[in-house]
C-alpha cells in the first residue's frame, strides 16, 4: 500500500517534472520569438527582403502586363513570383533564394556564444530546465519567426499581385504558391540550423558569422562554378564529342552542384512555380518522343522535386542534430 | 531516499580530469546547512569547476556531487531547482530592464505570473534594486548587475546559494552591503551559501567555515580558528611595537626579554618574535628604561596569514 503510494508519488514528481522542463521549453521559445521580433537586426533584415520582393514584384506585374495577349495565360498568377523584368534582372524566387539565407543565418550565428559573452548562459542553464530546452527553443522559436516572415510575404506578394494583374489564382496555384513558400522556410530553417551550429563550434561571434558568411557563399556560388570545373576536367565536351561524353558531363554536373542546398532549393522551386517544367536532368529527343504536352499536375511535380525535398530536410537536421551533441557535451564554461 | 544527513552539499572523491590535467582531485566537501562555507584559492585552483559539478552543469570524472542526497549528475533538474547561481562575471541581456531579465529567470523556473510578480518584487527590494528595476540592464553599472544576480538567486527561493566570486571589481562599499546581504540570507533566511573567492580578507569575516583549495585539492578545512591553529602550532606568536626613542639599543633590549627569539625591523615598527605572550613585561620593562611606547600589537592570525603559510609549505 506505502509501496504503491510511493510509486505514485514517484511518478508524479517524475511527469511534474518533464511539464517543468517543458516550461522551460516554452518560456525559451517565448523569450528568443520576443527578442528576434523586437530585434532591429531583424527589422533591417525583414525591410531589406519586403523591400527587394515588392521591387521584384512591381517589375514581373508590368511585365506581365505588358505581354498580355503575346503569350499564354497559364498559370499567370505563379508567374509573379517567377518573372523577372529588364529594369530588375531578379524574380521574387530569386530574392528568396538569395536573400534567405542570410535571414537565416543572421538570425543563428551568435545564438550560442553570443550567450557565452553576454554570461547569460551558464546563468540559464543553472535554472532547473535541461540543457537542450536553450538550443531546442532557440531553434523552433527561429523557424517560427521565419514562418511567418516567408508565409507573411508570401500572402503580401499574393495579395499585392492580385490587385495588380486582377487575375485570382486557382485552387492549384494556391496550393502550389503555399507549397513553395513551406520549401522555403525548409531551405532557410537550415541556414538557421548550419548558424547555430556554428555558434556553437567558434567561440567568438565574428568567426561564427564569418563562417556563415563564408558557407553561404560557397553553397550559392562557389559550388555552381566548381561543380561545372570539375565536370568539364572530367568529361570534357568539345563540338566533335559524341553524346555520351556531353550527357555524362551534365550529369556529373548536376550531381556535384546538388551537393549545395541552394541548388536543390532552386530546383525544387523552378518546378514548383513552373507547371511545364518535366524533368530537371537532361531529356533525349525520343524520351520526349511521344509525350504529351502540357503542364504537370501539383501531384507529379511533387514527386520530381522529393528527393530535393527529402535533401533538404536531411540537411537541415543533420546540421541541428551535430550542433545538438556538440552542444551537449560542450563545456559551459568560457 | 535518504534524508536528515546534516551535510545539504557533500562531495565524495568528486574529480575531474581535463586530458592530462587534473582541476579537481578527489575532492571530499561537506558543507553543512544554514551554514555560509568559503572556498578560497587562487585562480585555476579549480573552484568554478567544482561548483559546475555540484550543480550537474559539468560531468565529473569520477565520484560524485551531492546535494541534498541528490546526485547532480543524475538529478541535474531537482539539484539545480534547490540551487541558486551567481556566476563569476555574470550576465543578463543588456537591452532588456532588470525586471525584465528576472522575469525569465521565473518562466525558467516554472513560476506562474503572480507568484513571479511577488517574487521578483521581494528580490529587487531585497538588493535595493527597486528604483532602478524598469531601466535596462545596459545602463547598470558592475555593482548592480552583481545585485540583480543577487535577486535573480533569490527568487527561486533556493536552499543553497552559490555564489562565484561575488566581490570582484565591485568598490568597497559595494562589497560591504554585499557581504552583509549574503551574511543576513544566512543568519535569517537560513539558507546555506557557498562562497568562492580568492579576496581573502573580504569574506574571512562572514565565513563560518573555509576550505582551502590548491591545485583541485582541498589542503585544509574548518573554521579560520582551527586551521590558525592547525597551522601556527609551535609557531611563535608576534608582536609589533613602536617606542620612543626608536634606536639600535631598544633592540638589544627587547632580545634580552625572556623567550624574545628575534627582533626584526619592519618599517618604523619592530617585530618580536616569542613563544609565548609577554606583553605585560615588555610594558612594564620598557617603562622601566625611559621609552615610550607607541604602539603594541599582538597579531593574531588572519586568513591572509593563514593562507600564505600554506603557499610557503608547498
Amino acid at each position: 500500500m506505502a509501496k504503491d503510494m510511493a510509486v505514485r508519488d514517484l511518478i508524479r514528481s517524475d511527469l511534474s517534472a518533464l511539464w517543468d522542463a517543458n516550461k522551460g521549453l516554452l518560456a525559451v521559445i517565448r523569450k528568443e520569438l520576443a527578442d528576434h521580433l523586437s530585434g532591429k537586426r531583424f527589422v533591417i533584415l525583414a525591410l531589406l527582403v519586403v523591400v527587394a520582393c515588392l521591387a521584384a514584384l512591381y517589375v514581373a506585374g508590368s511585365t506581365i502586363r505588358s505581354s498580355v495577349g503575346q503569350d499564354k495565360l497559364e498559370f499567370v498568377f505563379l508567374r509573379l513570383f517567377t518573372t523577372s523584368g529588364s529594369s530588375l534582372p531578379f524574380s521574387f524566387i530569386s530574392f528568396v533564394s538569395f536573400l534567405g539565407p542570410l535571414v537565416g543565418l543572421t538570425m543563428g550565428f551568435d545564438a550560442i556564444n553570443g550567450e557565452r559573452d553576454r554570461g547569460t548562459l551558464s546563468r540559464i542553464l543553472s535554472q532547473p530546465i535541461y540543457r537542450d530546452a536553450l538550443i531546442n527553443g532557440k531553434f523552433l522559436a527561429g523557424v517560427a519567426v521565419l514562418s511567418i516572415m516567408i508565409f507573411g510575404l508570401g500572402f503580401l506578394v499574393a495579395g499585392f499581385g492580385l490587385l495588380m494583374i486582377g487575375v485570382p489564382p486557382t485552387v492549384e496555384e494556391v496550393f502550389r504558391i503555399l507549397a513553395y513558400l513551406a520549401l522555403s522556410v525548409i531551405y532557410i530553417s537550415f541556414w538557421l540550423a548550419l548558424a547555430m551550429l556554428f555558434s556553437i563550434l567558434f567561440r567568438e561571434t565574428s568567426t561564427s558569422a564569418l563562417a556563415s558568411i563564408a558557407a553561404w557563399l560557397l553553397f550559392a556560388i562557389f559550388v555552381g562554378l566548381l561543380a561545372g570545373m570539375i565536370a568539364n576536367g572530367i568529361y570534357p565536351v568539345t563540338d566533335s564529342s559524341n553524346i555520351q561524353q556531353a550527357l555524362a558531363n551534365t550529369r556529373l554536373y548536376q550531381t556535384l552542384s546538388r551537393l549545395s542546398p541552394t541548388t536543390l532549393y532552386d530546383e525544387a522551386t523552378l518546378t514548383l512555380l513552373n507547371p511545364t517544367v518535366r524533368t530537371l536532368g537532361p531529356v533525349l529527343a525520343q524520351q520526349a518522343w511521344g509525350a504529351i504536352k502540357g503542364p504537370l499536375s501539383l501531384g507529379q511535380s511533387l514527386l520530381l522535386i522529393w528527393p530535393h525535398l527529402v535533401g533538404l530536410v536531411a540537411a537541415t537536421l543533420i546540421c541541428f542534430a551535430v550542433a545538438y551533441i556538440v552542444f551537449m557535451r560542450q563545456e559551459i564554461r568560457a | 531516499m535518504t534524508t536528515g544527513t546534516k551535510y545539504l552539499v557533500e562531495t565524495v572523491n568528486l574529480t575531474k580530469k581535463y586530458g592530462d590535467l587534473t582541476a579537481v582531485d578527489n575532492l571530499n566537501l561537506e558543507v553543512e546547512k544554514g551554514t555560509i562555507f568559503g572556498l578560497l584559492g587562487p585562480n585555476g585552483a579549480g573552484k568554478t569547476t567544482t561548483i559546475l559539478m555540484i550543480l550537474g552543469l559539468t560531468e565529473p570524472t569520477s565520484g560524485k556531487a551531492l546535494v541534498a542526497d541528490h546526485d547532480a549528475t543524475r538529478n541535474p533538474l531537482v539539484v539545480k531547482s534547490m540551487v541558486g547561481y551567481l556566476p563569476d562575471n555574470v550576465g543578463f541581456y543588456q537591452e532588456l530592464t532588470g525586471r525584465e531579465n528576472l522575469y525569465y529567470t521565473a518562466a525558467l523556473n516554472g513560476l506562474d505570473k503572480d507568484e513571479a510578480e511577488k517574487r521578483i518584487t521581494e528580490a529587487l527590494e531585497r538588493v535595493n534594486l527597486l528604483e532602478a528595476a524598469d531601466r535596462r540592464v545596459g545602463e547598470y553599472s558592475r555593482g548592480m548587475r552583481q545585485r540583480l544576480g543577487i535577486a535573480d538567486v533569490l527568487l527561486k527561493d533556493p536552499q543553497l546559494i552559490i555564489l562565484d566570486e561575488p566581490t570582484l571589481g565591485i568598490d568597497p562599499e559595494g562589497v560591504r552591503e554585499l557581504l552583509d546581504l549574503i551574511k543576513s540570507l544566512a543568519r535569517d533566511d537560513n539558507k546555506t551559501v557557498l562562497i568562492s573567492s580568492h579576496l581573502l580578507h573580504q569574506v574571512q569575516d562572514i565565513c563560518d567555515k573555509v576550505g582551502i583549495f590548491v591545485d583541485g585539492k582541498l589542503i585544509a578545512s574548518g573554521t579560520i580558528d582551527e586551521l590558525a591553529e592547525q597551522i601556527f602550532k609551535g609557531q611563535p606568536l608576534r608582536l609589533e611595537i613602536k617606542a620612543d626613542p626608536d634606536e639600535e639599543a631598544l633592540i638589544e633590549l627587547c632580545k634580552g626579554i625572556n623567550t624574545v627569539q628575534d627582533v626584526k625591523r619592519q618599517g618604523d615598527l619592530l617585530v618580536l618574535s616569542c613563544e609565548r605572550d609577554i606583553r605585560q613585561e615588555l610594558v612594564k620593562c620598557l617603562a622601566e628604561k625611559g621609552y615610550n611606547l607607541l604602539h603594541l600589537h599582538l597579531k593574531g592570525f588572519t586568513l591572509d596569514d593563514i593562507y600564505r603559510r600554506y603557499f610557503q609549505k608547498e
